[in-house]
Formats: C-alpha cells, sequence, structure tokens
C-alpha cells in the first residue's frame, strides 16, 4: 500500500489515519468468511471502543457481503494530541472504494467544526488516490521547486 | 484483494532503476524496468537533455537560440539541432492551423515542443542501449516504451489542473505519449497566437498519441484554441484529447474513453 500512503501525503490528518492501517488491513481479509447479512459495519463495531494507549495490539477487523466483492477493514485506534482516532476503509478488488472515520474528536464546537469538511476530505481523497494505481503522472509543467512536492516525486522516491 | 494489492504498487522487482535530472527548469524522471546496468544510458541521456537546454535555452544568453534571437547567427550557422526542430516547429504550426507557433513576438521560440522533442529522444536513447520498457517524464510530459511489467501497460495519472494532488483519471497504454498543457505551477504562459494574448479558456489540455514531439506541440496548442479545441482533437489522426474547462468540466474526444482504464469493479466514472 505504498501508494496510497505516498498520494495521500498531502493530507497531514489522512497520513495520522493511514498509519494505523499499514500493517493491519490484510490478515483479516482472508480468513472473514462472507456475511450474508452484508452488513458493512459489522466487522467496525467490534474493534471500536478500545481506548487504552496499547491501541496497536487490536488488530484490524473486517467484514464482506455475499453480494458484492467489497470488504471492509477497521484500522487501529490511533492516539492523536487531539483524541482518538479510528478510520474504516472499504476496499473492492484491491482498490479502495471508500474510507470514513468512525471514531474522531469531536468534543467541542470547534472539532466538530474541523472534522465537518476534514472528514468528507479523507473520504474524497482516499478514494481518487488510492484507487489509481499509476505508474507516473502528466500534468502541466511544474517548477523545479515545484516537483518537490508532487506526486511525480513521491513515485520517484517509491521508484528508488 | 488482488494479489497485486499486498506489494508496492508499480514495483517491478529489482530490474526497475529510477534516475531524477534537474534541467530546464523542471525535473526530469528516468523510470527503465529492464535488468540494467543503466548507468551508461542514464548518462548518455542526461548528457542529451543538457545539451538540448544549452542550445534552445531562451534564458540563457549563449544559447543558439538566444543568439538567433539576437541576429548574431542564422539558423544556418547554429547547431544542425536548431534546423530540425524549428522544421518540426512550422509542421506543428501547420497541423494546428497556427494555435502552435515558434514565432512568438519576442522572437523565434520553440519552447513549446522542444522538450517533448527531447524526452522523445532520450527515449530513442535509451531503446539503443537495449531498453525496451521504460517511462522518461520531463515536468510532466511522457513518452513511455514498452510496459511497466510483463503484461501490464504502462498507468499514467493525469493531474487535476486545480488541485495537482488529485488526479482526473488515468491513462494506460504501451508505447504511448501523454503531453498536458496547462497554467496549473507556472501561471498564464502560454500566448495565444492568434490574439496576442495569454489563453484563458481552458484550465488543460492532455493529448494522448504515439509521439510526444507532436503531443507536446498540440497540448499547447490545444490550450491556446480554448473552446475550438475540442473539434479540432477530434478531427486529428493518431490522437485523442482530454480537455478541462475553468470550472472543472472536462470534455474528451470520442476516442480518449479507449486509453482510459476501466472505471472499476463500482463502474464509478473518474472523479
Amino acid at each position: 500500500m505504498r501508494r496510497v500512503i505516498f498520494a495521500i501525503v498531502t493530507t497531514a490528518s489522512a497520513v495520522v489515519f493511514l498509519l494505523s492501517f499499514k500493517t493491519h488491513s490484510t490478515p483479516a481479509a482472508a480468513t472473514s468468511p462472507p456475511s450474508a447479512s452484508a452488513s458493512p459495519t459489522a466487522g467496525a463495531s467490534a474493534a471500536t471502543g478500545t481506548t487504552s494507549a496499547g491501541a496497536s495490539a487490536t488488530s484490524g477487523t473486517s467484514s464482506s457481503s455475499a453480494s458484492s466483492s467489497a470488504k471492509t477493514y477497521t484500522g487501529d485506534e490511533a492516539q492523536t494530541i487531539y483524541g482518538p482516532v479510528q478510520v474504516k476503509i472499504t476496499v473492492k478488488n484491491g482498490k479502495v472504494a471508500g474510507a470514513e472515520a468512525i471514531e474522531y474528536p469531536n468534543n467541542d464546537p470547534r472539532d466538530a467544526q474541523i472534522n465537518s469538511y476534514a472528514i468528507p476530505a479523507l473520504n474524497s481523497e482516499a478514494v481518487a488516490a488510492s484507487s489509481a494505481r499509476i505508474d507516473t503522472v502528466s500534468g502541466a509543467t511544474y517548477t523545479s521547486q515545484g516537483y518537490t512536492s508532487s506526486l511525480q516525486s513521491a513515485l520517484d522516491k517509491a521508484g528508488r | 484483494m488482488t494479489p497485486e494489492a499486498g506489494m508496492p504498487p508499480g514495483a517491478a522487482g529489482p530490474s526497475r532503476v529510477v534516475h531524477v535530472e534537474h534541467c530546464m527548469g523542471t525535473v526530469f524522471s528516468i523510470d527503465i524496468r529492464d535488468p540494467g546496468p543503466w548507468e551508461p544510458a542514464i548518462g548518455a541521456v542526461t548528457t542529451w537533455l543538457h545539451h538540448v537546454d544549452e542550445v534552445f535555452s531562451t534564458y540563457q544568453p549563449g544559447s543558439d537560440i538566444s543568439r538567433l534571437r539576437r541576429g548574431e547567427l542564422t539558423a544556418a550557422q547554429a547547431n544542425p539541432l536548431v534546423a530540425e526542430v524549428l522544421g518540426l516547429c512550422a509542421r506543428a504550426q501547420e497541423e494546428t492551423n497556427g494555435y502552435f507557433t515558434a514565432a512568438l513576438p519576442g522572437g523565434i521560440d520553440p519552447t513549446g515542443l522542444v522538450k517533448g522533442w527531447a524526452i522523445e529522444r532520450a527515449s530513442g536513447i535509451l531503446r539503443a542501449h537495449g531498453s525496451v520498457n521504460h517511462c522518461v517524464n520531463g515536468g510532466g510530459d511522457i513518452q513511455l516504451a514498452g510496459e511497466a511489467s510483463p503484461g501490464q501497460p504502462w498507468r499514467v495519472g493525469i493531474s487535476d489542473p486545480r488541485d495537482r494532488a488529485r488526479l482526473l483519471t488515468v491513462v494506460a497504454g504501451r508505447d504511448v505519449a501523454v503531453a498536458t498543457s496547462g497554467v496549473a505551477e507556472r501561471g498564464p504562459h502560454i500566448i495565444d497566437p492568434r490574439a496576442g494574448a495569454p489563453a484563458a479558456g481552458l484550465a488543460s489540455a492532455t493529448i494522448v498519441g504515439v509521439s510526444l514531439t507532436r503531443a507536446d506541440a498540440y497540448a499547447t496548442a490545444a490550450f491556446a484554441m480554448g473552446a475550438s479545441a475540442l473539434a479540432w482533437a477530434t478531427g486529428m489522426p493518431g490522437i485523442e484529447a482530454l480537455l478541462v474547462w475553468p470550472q472543472g468540466a472536462t470534455s474528451r474526444t470520442p476516442g480518449f474513453t479507449d486509453w482510459e482504464s476501466s472505471p472499476g469493479p463500482a463502474g464509478r466514472p473518474a472523479p
């Protein structure tokens, strides 16, 4: 999932979210039986609610639907300075089809205000960036300085 | 998950070399997917790119182009590459109904074609050194050779001119060229030669074709054309175009979708 991580690196909050996925998103998928109920949140609720410092001990969970190949993966809870954050992604045929924060700081009006645009942004960016497995990027000519923060730069680093 | 999801996307095993070279005010990425070593080939490519810059830069007072502009040289006295490029510019001018031209108000300026031409030549240098699978990307203009990995076409993300961290779509292909002109980073700099003013009708124009020399000049021309670019590109054999309008809407020539990778299991079109 390296490219996924790189592609989303432009959003600091998304980095926090996705770090907790890096090592735990895959194993549960293979062992999870298809669920006839097709409830996409069945797995998610099982992983929510742990607030201990040892959050990394909680492994990701998944659920899958009999009617499609979509699976959901719930990341470990990440402790941030603003509070606990936990994210669930939906994967279809190896591509991220959706992302959703299932736990995030929401204790005061300012948190709620930030999250009202940060969470939808996470969703659209994760889908836009990671559903595209790419080798290179075409766009208006960038300057030498602009290259440093470009998607192409991230792809080049991944290849070296 | 598909098997590929577990490995780093784009990784082609140990036989992959990526070289990054700063030149012509931008960055060239050379990505070779064949068993190496490729140091001599990459050295030849970077030497070539810097040579092109020395001959064609409008920023270097001592370049052949700068001396030509000041009347210190004739095209016949300049490096032979100058005559070759000006010939290609004349052809592109004809093919684009004058929307591409090297005859700009400030003097002769083949910049809109030189980078694509230099990149296409760079790909030829790599081929001459034995590489059949590679990607040369110069500041967002791309010449591809062969495949990204056995059986897998190269996948080129087309960046959103309004937010370059986002991709509008993905073009997948073998041995293709992809060029994009737009205002995203350098600001308005493409002159509509017919209006004599900066072009503003489009946010970006992407051309997919076989030759980057042509694709680069065509992208510049399409951007200058603005609203008339779609009809022109549709009528041009051998190329397809994706146009992005200032408010973010897109237009495609009918064949462009053939290049776009399948929208995926959910049937989701490119955002």
